[in-house]
């Protein structure tokens, strides 16, 4: 009974909270040009990740030798590389797992450090001393090295690159949510909740957690152009992807020993479209942050 | 007051000296037949596992790996044999002399674009700040990098090859320092000096672009605070010069918040460094780390993350510090 109750709230609430997404998404658009214009670039990454292996006019991986090292032109927008493979198909293959990658570790950090986060800003005590001091062991490192060191002691995998961006990530999570549950843990409805006899773990789930989703969303708009580049660099320096794998960071990679002699494409458009890609989502994120939480606005 | 700053961070240290060694027992697989190699027999892998102490128990093995710290022994690196305490000692200088120099390049672009941007709100200027510092952090630092090769070595031919410190006809000064601008005034040479120099500048640049963003955004953020406040009201009211107001009023009193933002700044530096060192061969720790990385040979991997770890601690301790010494009312607190 009291289940039926409740998935019936969840639903209702989902519905309100979907609507108020919406609202917001348009008042964001109609308010900020430069938001309307990240926006837009979102959608066309979106696009890319889900159907560009399906609209790109070469395969990413089939080279030709007697097209190789061509500049661009009319039959190869972005030229093709030393293997003559077309650039401008890896680059929009690529989208797809540049994409995956970030999305997969913000969405690991935001459950581990979301998670880790609250309770310590909820509980208090132990949880909290020792979920900080994790924190700040993560935080005594230079984020990029230790990325390095944890992708390889873990093995030269891409699931472990996923693993290594959100570890680095995570004290920023859990400091964010740990402050909001702890402004949270004090709050009437906690309190009302508490009152009515919900268990701790159950008011931490159903009231507290929904309450920081706003930032914490923002957030990860923030951090998924860091988790990209993160993700890019690691493969720069040969860590997780292999070739001949199209994935942006490599690509630069290959085409870094023919910037010299003056075949500037091979790097050029993968480094453009990572940039692209990072810029649109801090643009996203700035703009989303000015939305949720004014007070933040640098 | 310093004594007690020192202490705070001995923890840090120490979590880093836990995680650094985690790292080596997480490695996948047996490391004993990893540090065998492929053809070791299994009488080989057993000797080296008594060798490295893989037979006793963790926290037994934690205590050697301490005590190896100790005497300053880091491992010796598979492909070379060489020790990793050494190699890292010879290369740091390139890399501390490349990472100060980005630092420096990115303080002198960012702070005056902050200042000037702060006291003229909403012009040209101000906007150009606010589109750096947003570009600044989306441009990934080694597409930087070879985005300069190209323009000023390719196109203009204004830099040299980006092949490490030095061009091959030079050879490096006499070492003191370790710093070859220092090392080649030191000896008095000032064509060595400006050899080195051109080696620097687009490495130094890239590092600087890639930093500058958060300076400039923190810059202008608390000038802004400071230039609204009381006290510069007051000032002016005073009828002291806006050069005056803007320097000794409310630059002293912004760079607070600044000086905090270095310590996140040297993050990305000291991550970024290994970028940038690959994309210029420049032959410092991060290169380093990287060809170890690709040769598989754990060893100087440690080595080197450990010492970039130590060094980030001792950063932010000496921000710490520095925090303290311009801020007179921390110390008043503590």
């Amino acid at each position: 009974m009291t289940n039926i109750a409740l998935v019936g709230k969840g639903t209702a609430a989902r519905d309100s909270g979907m609507f108020a997404v919406l609202r917001h998404a348009r008042y964001i658009l109609g308010e900020n040009g430069i938001t309307a214009f990240a926006f837009a670039l979102f959608l066309l990454i979106v696009v890319a990740a889900l159907i560009g292996p399906h609209i790109v006019p070469y395969d990413p991986l089939a080279s030709d030798t007697a097209a190789a090292l061509k500049p661009p032109s009319l039959a190869h927008w972005a030229g093709t590389d030393q293997l003559g493979r077309d650039v401008f198909s890896r680059v929009v293959v690529a989208t797809r797992l540049d994409f995956f990658i970030a999305l997969a570790s913000v969405a690991m950090v935001f459950v581990m450090g979301g998670l880790a986060g609250v309770a310590a800003g909820f509980f208090g005590g132990w949880t909290d001393r020792v979920v900080g001091r994790i924190a700040d062991t993560i935080m005594a490192f230079p984020l990029f090295v230790l990325a390095m060191g944890i992708v390889a002691a873990l093995g030269n995998t891409v699931q472990n690159i996923v693993l290594a961006t959100a570890i680095v990530n995570f004290p920023l999570y859990a400091r964010i949510a740990r402050t909001e549950a702890n402004v949270l843990r004090d709050t009437g409805f906690v309190h009302a909740a508490r009152l009515c006899g919900n268990g701790e773990i159950r008011i931490l789930l159903g009231q507290v957690l929904p309450n920081i989703m706003p930032i914490m969303v923002v957030q990860m708009s923030l951090t998924m152009g860091y988790a990209i580049l993160n993700a890019a660099g690691l493969s720069f320096i040969g860590l997780g992807v292999r070739p001949p794998t199209a994935e942006w960071g490599i690509m630069v990679a290959e085409g870094a020993a023919f910037m010299v002699s003056g075949e500037w494409w091979i790097a050029f458009f993968p480094g453009a479209a990572l940039m692209i890609a990072v810029f649109c989502f801090n643009l996203l994120g700035d703009g989303l942050r000015d939305i949720v939480d004014p007070r933040r606005r640098t | 007051m310093i004594g007690k700053r020192l202490l705070a961070a001995i923890p840090s240290l120490i979590g880093v000296i836990i995680v650094t060694f985690l790292l080596t027992r997480a490695l996948p697989g047996d490391p004993a037949a990893y540090f065998a190699g492929p053809a070791a027999t299994k009488e080989a892998i057993e000797q080296i596992r008594i060798k490295l102490g893989l037979d006793k128990p963790l926290y037994l093995q934690f205590m050697r790996y301490v005590a190896d710290l100790g005497r300053g022994d880091l491992g010796n690196s598979l492909t070379t044999g060489q020790p990793v305490a050494e190699e890292i000692k010879t290369r740091l200088p390139a890399s501390a002399e490349l990472t100060l120099l980005g630092l420096i390049v990115s303080i002198a672009i960012a702070v005056p674009l902050g200042i000037v941007a702060a006291t003229r709100p909403n012009s040209v200027i101000d906007h150009c700040c606010r589109v750096i510092s947003t570009a600044g952090v989306s441009l990934p630092v080694f597409f930087t990098g070879l985005i300069l090769v190209y323009v000023f070595y390719y196109l203009l031919g204004w830099a040299p090859a980006p092949l490490g410190r030095l061009d091959v006809f030079f050879s490096p000064p006499p070492q003191v320092t370790g710093f070859y601008l220092i090392d080649s005034l030191i000896a008095g040479n000032g064509e060595l000096f400006l050899a080195a120099l051109k080696q620097l500048i687009l490495p130094a640049l890239t590092l600087g672009i890639f930093s500058l963003a958060p300076i400039a955004r923190m810059t202008r953020a608390s000038m802004l605070a400071a230039l609204a406040s009381d006290f510069v009201r007051t000032a002016r009211a005073s009828g002291l010069t806006p050069f005056t107001i803007v320097v000794t009023y409310a630059f002293r009193n912004a760079m607070l918040p600044v000086i905090t933002t270095l310590g996140m700044v040297f993050s990305f530096l000291l991550g970024a460094n290994v970028l940038v060192e690959k994309v210029f061969a420049w032959p410092g720790i991060g290169s380093f780390a990287v060809e170890a990385l690709i040769a598989s040979d754990f060893a100087p991997l440690q080595g080197f993350v450990l010492t970039m770890a130590v060094m980030y601690v001792a950063l932010n301790l000496l921000i710490d510090i520095l925090y303290g010494v311009i801020d007179p009312r921390v110390r008043i607190e503590s």
